[in-house]
């Protein structure tokens, strides 16, 4: 019995222990050292030495972070509408969100790429792309804001995307899923994929001076899933390198029918031939319809335009064009070291790294080392491409970033870790355990010719015990490591919105010194602006009223306006006339079916409200901008359709009460 | 310390509305640096242990409106020229009416939500009688570095009692800020 009893609670102290050692990560006690609360310690009003620019994910917007605080600074609207900014909500900016499906005020942003000049971070842009209407857009790290978007046509999931060139010549764009071109008729049976559907990777020219983008050319591949890339650098200049996956060309439950095959590819593309054959007219035009949004700040305002045209290369008529290199088990990231010489491709399902050469890459084209070819693009021996393989790294190899000191970092979803490898021996030198699961990772200019390498910082996808609970759904995390030594060490976990994916970091001194701190209102060119309250003024044209408004601590001009009737389109065109930083105003009005407006000092920004029936409606300032914010007030009259009070406005009139003015009950009952 | 403090003058000026702003603190004495260096360790100190010793109320160093010394009291301070980049303004015995033309447009843009022409307070004081009331190296300093004169100026000061609205900084290059005390100058009568 006694026996039995000593049995019984050994095996549940077993189970127990057990139990506990499972669910606890390994080296959870180890992760940590004493110094890590210095290291990511930014005293108050001392400002971040880094810039982290991180993708929203589903939020579709680009957070700003700053490191190492982990300090979020700013939430940058891209493709979602976001009303606390009025962003897709104001005439002024719902252009941003016009595609050839009408608004879309929501997307997916998975990636950010800073723009570049000589394979270096310049600070002038950041790009982000739209995975489900598939867009790409540019940030303007003067303002922070976006400034453009432009669409994509013959592209389904936009997800190879925004990686640029070196001299961000291009930003190019991949789709994720194959699908008929726009051009010809897509109601045809899905399981015709393997006739009907193309895939198609995008070029998209960046202007030097002002960042204008245009789709220069569309080369035209076979059906498969494009899914990471990254451009050639240095030596590799003038290549592009796309991962793809689902070469067996499945249609239906990918999961397994995507994965039958041992080795997909990864894509080289040699783009300076692409421009050659464009500048030859080689390229065949399609008729195609994608919207090209960009955002004045002389006027304050986006304009849309559909374009109708691209020039698209078919790869397999150009057999110098496209070449496919096999690489294992459906591969994800595809990323290029510093020196432009090692391609890494991490298959999802590999327990290995291939690495690349880009010199056994040329060489095996110049000798024409071919296993055969697919779909008419040559594949290339995996042999003859290959630099070497790092054996035994982990499961599940996701993304790779560089340091610039020989040594690159690789994310495992799987066994939920980064390591650190020697690229020239391919020795695995370090590896520390993520919190869970991570995706993306981040080395300032990690993908870049000169990486900054004193942080990495690892975007989780699961995050489970890390924060306190919050119901079912849990902020993801980041995590910081300091890399400036041999070892990686964990500083600092943050949480971020949305889910992040790609992110990319740079010093802040390249960025903070230009930052604009407001609008000239000498320069605002904005059909609807008021320059002083001397101009404000009330127009009715049928039943549509323009209010030009102004609005200056602490009061809008005008403040009290009477004549609007009932079914009026009413369009509060509000200029913010201050003139120093950090000093916008806000705008709401009760009742507004769609948001506020945030007027940035010399600004003016239009809110659409529709009179709903007779009444008083007050509006107020929803920024905090004075000792007598809350003063900032007015009211507008709605009366009956029909009515014939006359159409008043004014600011601290005190006119006499308007006959004798008591307000007749409508709604009581006798 | 207390004897020190006889010597060194701290004041440490607040904005008493909620504003974004910067405070400034500024240190007056006119004693050579070295002292001056010294004194503020001294002064360091004690604030340190004040706040080592537990002393977490509400009168911490950053919310205490020290009165040590109104600026008008330092001798190194011009009250009649303010703080600021203009020293000293050339104005002509007869008006520039172009400039004043130009002065009047501005004045419309940036300057006439809170100000009339008139002796009238709208937001903050009429403007006649202005060129009168202060010189004219003070106007163009106080239009042009608006936060640092309310924050150190005792006529400044007085004003924001009464209005209660810190006046905006409306960034005036300073051509513009000439300009405008033409204005002020063609208001008040000058032909």
């Amino acid at each position: 019995m006694k026996h039995n009893q000593i049995k019984l609670i050994a095996a549940v102290a077993l189970g127990v222990s057990l139990g506990f050692i499972a669910c606890k990560p390994k080296n959870v006690g180890d992760a940590i050292s004493s110094d890590a609360a210095a290291k990511a310690y930014v005293a108050p009003g001392k400002y971040d030495q880094f810039y982290n620019f991180v993708s929203g994910g589903f939020s579709g917007q680009m957070s700003v972070y700053g490191l190492p605080s982990g300090r979020l600074l700013r939430v940058i609207p891209v493709f979602s509408v976001d009303p606390e900014k009025g962003w897709g909500y104001s005439e002024e900016t719902k252009p941003m969100l016009n595609t050839s499906h009408g608004i879309v005020p929501w997307d997916d942003l998975h990636h950010t790429e800073l723009s570049q000049t000589n394979g270096e971070i310049d600070g002038r842009w950041v790009f982000g792309n739209a995975n489900n209407t598939p867009r790409v857009a540019r940030i303007d790290l003067k303002t922070f804001r976006t400034a453009e978007i432009i669409e994509l046509p013959n592209s389904s999931g936009n997800h190879s995307s925004p990686f640029i060139t070196e001299n961000t010549e291009y930003v190019v764009a991949g789709t994720r899923f194959s699908v008929p071109p726009d051009n010809v008729n897509g109601d045809v049976p899905i399981n015709s994929y393997k006739k009907n559907f193309k895939g198609t990777i995008s070029f998209i020219s960046v202007s030097k001076e002002d960042g204008n983008m245009d789709i220069a050319f569309q080369i035209q591949c076979p059906g498969v899933n494009f899914d990471l890339s990254h451009s050639g650098k240095g030596k590799s200049t003038g290549w592009f390198f796309f991962s793809c996956y689902n070469t067996e060309q499945a249609n239906t439950l990918l999961e397994v029918n995507a994965s039958q095959r041992d080795k997909d590819f990864i894509m080289a593309v040699n783009w300076k031939k692409a421009e050659e054959y464009i500048k030859a007219g080689k390229g065949r035009k399609q008729s195609v319809k994608y919207a090209h949004n960009t955002y004045s700040d002389k006027t304050h305002s986006a304009t849309s335009t559909i374009k109708t045209e691209v020039t698209v290369l078919d790869a397999k008529d150009f057999k110098d064009l496209c070449y496919f290199i096999p690489c294992p088990k459906s591969p994800h990231g595809c990323d290029v070291d510093p020196t432009g010489e090692y391609i890494v491709g991490s298959g999802k399902l590999a327990a290995l790294i291939p690495v690349f050469s880009f010199d056994k890459i040329q060489k095996a084209i110049t000798a024409k080392d071919y296993a055969g070819e697919y779909d008419g693009i040559p594949v290339i021996k995996y042999e003859s491409a290959l630099y070497g393989e790092v054996k035994k790294p982990g499961l599940g190899p996701l993304h790779t970033e560089f340091d610039g000191k020989g040594f690159a970092y690789t994310t495992f979803f799987v066994s939920s870790e980064v390591v650190k490898w020697n690229i020239q021996d391919l020795k695995v030198v370090d590896r520390v355990p993520t919190y869970y699961s991570v995706g993306h990772l981040c080395i300032p200019g990690g993908d870049t010719k000169k990486p900054n390498a004193k942080y990495l910082i690892a975007y989780n996808k699961i995050t489970k015990d890390r924060y306190l609970p919050t119901g079912p759904e849990l902020a993801q995390s980041a995590q910081l490591f300091d890399i400036s030594g041999d070892k990686m060490q964990l500083i600092l976990d943050f949480p971020t919105i949305g889910e992040p994916h790609y992110a990319q970091a740079v010093s802040a001194d390249l960025i903070k010194g230009n930052s604009v701190k407001f609008f000239k209102i000498e320069d605002n060119a904005n059909p609807y602006v008021s320059k002083g309250e001397g101009t404000t003024k009330v127009v009715r044209s049928g039943n549509k009223v323009d209010i030009y408004m102004t609005c200056i601590r602490s009061h809008f001009s005008p403040d009290n306006i009477e004549g609007i009737r009932a079914g009026d389109e009413v369009y509060f065109h509000v200029t913010n006339l201050e003139q120093d930083w950090d000093v916008p105003h806000g705008f709401a009005i009760k009742g507004a079916n769609n948001a506020e407006l945030l007027i940035m000092p010399g600004e003016t920004q239009t809110l659409k409200w529709v009179a709903e029936k007779p009444g008083m409606f007050p509006f107020y300032c929803t920024d905090f901008c004075s000792a007598l914010h809350q003063e900032m007030q007015g009211y507008l009259r709605v009366s009956p359709v029909g009515s014939t009070v006359p159409l008043l406005f004014s600011t601290g009139k005190n006119l006499p009460p308007a006959e004798a003015a008591t307000a007749p009950a409508t709604g009581d009952k006798k | 310390m207390i004897g020190l403090q006889g010597h060194l003058k701290l004041k440490i000026v607040i904005p008493t509305e909620m504003i974004k702003g910067e405070f400034h603190l500024a240190i007056k004495n006119n004693k050579n640096k070295q002292m001056k260096k010294l004194m503020i360790i001294g002064l360091l100190a004690l604030f340190a242990a004040a706040c080592g010793g537990g002393n977490s109320g509400e009168k911490t160093a950053n919310h205490e409106k020290s009165e040590a010394e109104s600026a008008g009291g330092n001798p190194s301070y011009d009250p009649n020229r303010g703080e600021g980049k203009f020293k000293s303004v050339e104005v002509g015995a007869t008006l520039n009416a172009p400039m004043a033309e130009a002065g009047g447009k501005i004045y419309a843009v940036k300057c006439s939500s809170c100000h009339k022409t008139t002796e009238e307070k709208l937001v903050g004081p009429g403007w006649k009688g202005v060129t009168s009331r202060h010189q004219a190296p003070w106007i163009m300093n106080f239009i042009t570095n608006t936060d640092e004169m309310i924050n150190k100026d005792p006529k400044a000061q007085a004003q924001l009692e009464i209005c209660l609205v810190r006046m905006p900084n409306q960034n005036l290059a300073d051509n513009d800020a000439r300009s405008l005390l033409e204005f002020m100058r063609r208001n008040d009568g000058i032909k």
